[in-house]
């Protein structure tokens, strides 16, 4: 068993990375067989995720994993040169997030994907963009951040333009292709540049020597730009309501996790590697701006949208905006340790998972729509509350929660963000609710024309059990983080803002020691 | 100034693609624009293992007293190039499937997704 959790953070990479291979074999034998392993190896790595969550959060020290032999060094080295990695309260809540979002999301797969061809590939590039978000989740060592980074563009644009019979899907994935790989190139410069610089691409050994020369702020504008990219924050949102859009349904809530994923890249970066050798007002800032930015456009754009997919990924877009404002006030206030600072970490890092749950819902409901009603077009379908009344129920649980309004989890993470942005700046807290209130119209008014309203042609079809169970499973989760926050906030949430606003020593010294 | 020749082109090779990649309007085009930005970034990362007169970081055979150009950055470069393959690989099918579903390859013809 203590093997078992010393060796669960390289597990929780490994399992899926070997699932994704050995799906293709096994569906050649049997296709039954092949979901049944599926199932097992998705299973097993949310058992992983909890063991080594539950392993950071009750130790005090972010845990270390050292790959190929022990952590002392041949030759005297001084620094770090093994590939290492690195799991504090941050990356432990990004696992839980990300574990949350796979495994709905591949139960929710087996019915919706059933009648075509092509699962075989389906499955696999699915395990392999949840090895690569897990590892990006996880490292402690920058070039395989990019080398993570590299593998979910590349299993995720496999899986945006998977359905090769539409021309749309195919632009959305060339688009979001081009800019993923630019972004990657972007990050892979930036690592060179510090490579130059420093000699060491382990980030508590970068951040444990950064001086914050103009090289370094070079370093920072490229990672800055890349990682905002790469999470779909506005001015540089173009791919994400294409791929959310034209994703199938569950793919397109693990592209939300794995935007967050660069989002988690990008607070590491800023917090952990540069922390207080930059101005950190200067790019409190720069982040509060782009999300002023982000909830504004996602928020516009979302009421002018009549694809239903479209419009919720919009709705996802102008989500990021709340995350990156959260963090913006708390990287702004880092230096002085104000504590509303920590207030809208925590609430910022707290929306994320929130965000995840309920934009998934959203996102997998709307699939079970479409299947219903045979179109994506708001304008063409109607009534189906009639034919669908759970979907309808999770429609509306996964819209509310979106919008902020209370029981449910968005209100208490957007709550948080509100009272802690209005103590610095209360025009931020007024943008923030005045998108939170127009998003809700938006979603009133697909709700209105999706379900309300008599019945259009025959009975619709109804979502089949896996796909019940995984939109069921993501609203119980988005009732109980709504009725219980402060529970999650204490137990999950305040130890991965910890880690972020003011554990840079502790996760520099857990692997250069003292 | 000879010293930093290989860093002007290799930052020339990235600007050239970025330039690419926003002015172009053929899916081809765009696809050697990324080229040209990767060739451009592993350039970089090569030229900064570089030692004057160094020889290969091999230990068995090294001479003694002769510098070694540095290994981590070819390694780094290794990786790249290969990641590199599969997402020029990876473009390049979706142009085709673009050129099949509209019998263009220009950007500003294929719009079913604006707005």
């Amino acid at each position: 068993m203590n093997a078992l959790i010393f060796n669960a953070p390289v597990l929780l990479i490994a399992i899926p990375l070997l699932g994704a291979f050995a799906v293709p074999l096994i569906g050649r034998i049997s296709v039954p067989l092949r979901r049944i392993f599926t199932g097992l190896i998705a299973l097993l790595t949310t058992a992983c995720a909890g063991l080594v969550a539950a392993h950071v959060f009750t130790s005090a020290a972010p845990i270390t994993y050292v790959l190929g032999g022990m952590a002392t060094l041949p030759l005297g080295m001084h620094f770090p040169i093994r590939i290492i990695l690195e799991v504090d309260g941050m990356s432990a809540f990004m696992v839980i997030l990300t574990a949350l979002v796979l495994i709905t999301a591949i139960f929710y797969s087996f019915p919706y994907w059933r009648r075509r061809s092509g699962g075989n590939m389906y499955e696999a590039l699915f395990l392999l963009l949840g090895a690569g978000i897990f590892g990006m989740e996880l490292t402690g060592d920058l070039f395989n951040f990019f080398v993570f980074l590299e593998i979910t563009s590349i299993a995720a644009c496999g899986l945006i333009g998977f359905r090769a019979w539409q021309g749309k899907s195919q632009e959305a994935a060339f688009k979001t292709m081009t800019l993923y790989t630019v972004s990657g190139l972007f990050v892979l410069l930036a690592i060179g540049l510090l490579y130059g610089e420093y000699d060491g691409l382990n980030i508590a050994y970068l951040a444990a020597h950064i001086g914050g020369s103009m090289v370094d702020k070079i370093a920072l504008g490229l990672l800055l730009t890349a990682l905002a990219m790469k999470a779909g924050a506005v001015p540089m949102h173009m791919w994400a309501p294409d791929a959310y859009g034209e994703a199938p349904a569950p793919i397109a809530a693990v592209l939300v996790a794995n935007s967050q994923a660069s989002l988690y890249g990008l607070f590491r970066v800023l917090f952990t590697l540069y922390g207080l050798t930059i101005s950190v007002t200067a790019l409190g800032w720069i982040l509060i701006t782009l999300a002023l930015l982000t909830i504004f456009v996602g928020v516009t754009m979302a009421l002018i949208q009549s694809d239903i997919k479209r419009l919720i990924a919009y709705g996802a877009v102008s989500q990021i905006g709340y995350m990156l404002l959260g963090v913006g006030v708390g990287l702004a206030t880092s230096a002085g340790h104000q504590p509303f600072g920590l207030v809208a970490m925590q609430g910022g890092i707290f929306h994320m998972i929130n965000d995840a749950a309920c934009v998934g819902l959203l996102f997998l409901s709307a699939g079970a729509v479409i299947r219903a009603a045979g179109t994506r077009n708001l304008n063409r379908m109607g009534g189906l509350g009639h034919d669908l009344p759970w979907t309808a129920v999770f429609f509306m649980i996964g819209s509310f929660a979106l919008a902020g309004i209370p029981p449910f989890n968005g209100f208490a993470s957007k709550l948080m963000i509100y009272e802690s942005t209005f103590r610095y700046s209360p025009i931020l807290a007024v943008i923030a609710i005045l998108g939170s209130i127009l998003l809700l119209a938006v979603f009133v008014k697909v709700f209105q024309s999706a379900f309300l309203g008599p019945r259009l042609g025959a009975p619709a079809a109804r979502p089949s059990g896996w796909m019940f169970a995984a939109m069921g499973t993501l609203a119980v989760v988005v009732i109980a983080f709504g009725l219980f926050p402060g529970f999650f906030v204490h137990t999950i949430v305040t130890p991965a803002a910890k880690a972020l606003w003011m554990g840079r020593d502790a996760y520099i010294g857990a692997v250069m020691g003292g | 100034m000879i010293g930093n020749f290989p860093y002007i082109i290799a930052i020339l090779l990235v600007i050239l693609g970025i330039y690419a990649l926003l002015f172009k309007r053929n899916l081809i085009k765009i696809v050697i624009g990324i080229d040209l930005v990767e060739t451009g970034v592993n350039l970089f990362l090569v030229t900064l293992g570089y030692r004057n007169s160094g020889i290969a970081p091999i230990y068995t055979y090294a001479p003694k007293a002769k510098p070694m150009v540095l290994p981590t950055p070819q390694a780094l470069t290794l990786t790249s190039i290969v990641i590199g393959l599969a997402t020029t690989a990876l473009l390049l099918s979706f142009a085709i499937f673009i050129y099949r579903h509209y019998k263009t390859l220009d950007v500003n013809k294929i719009k079913e997704l604006r707005g």
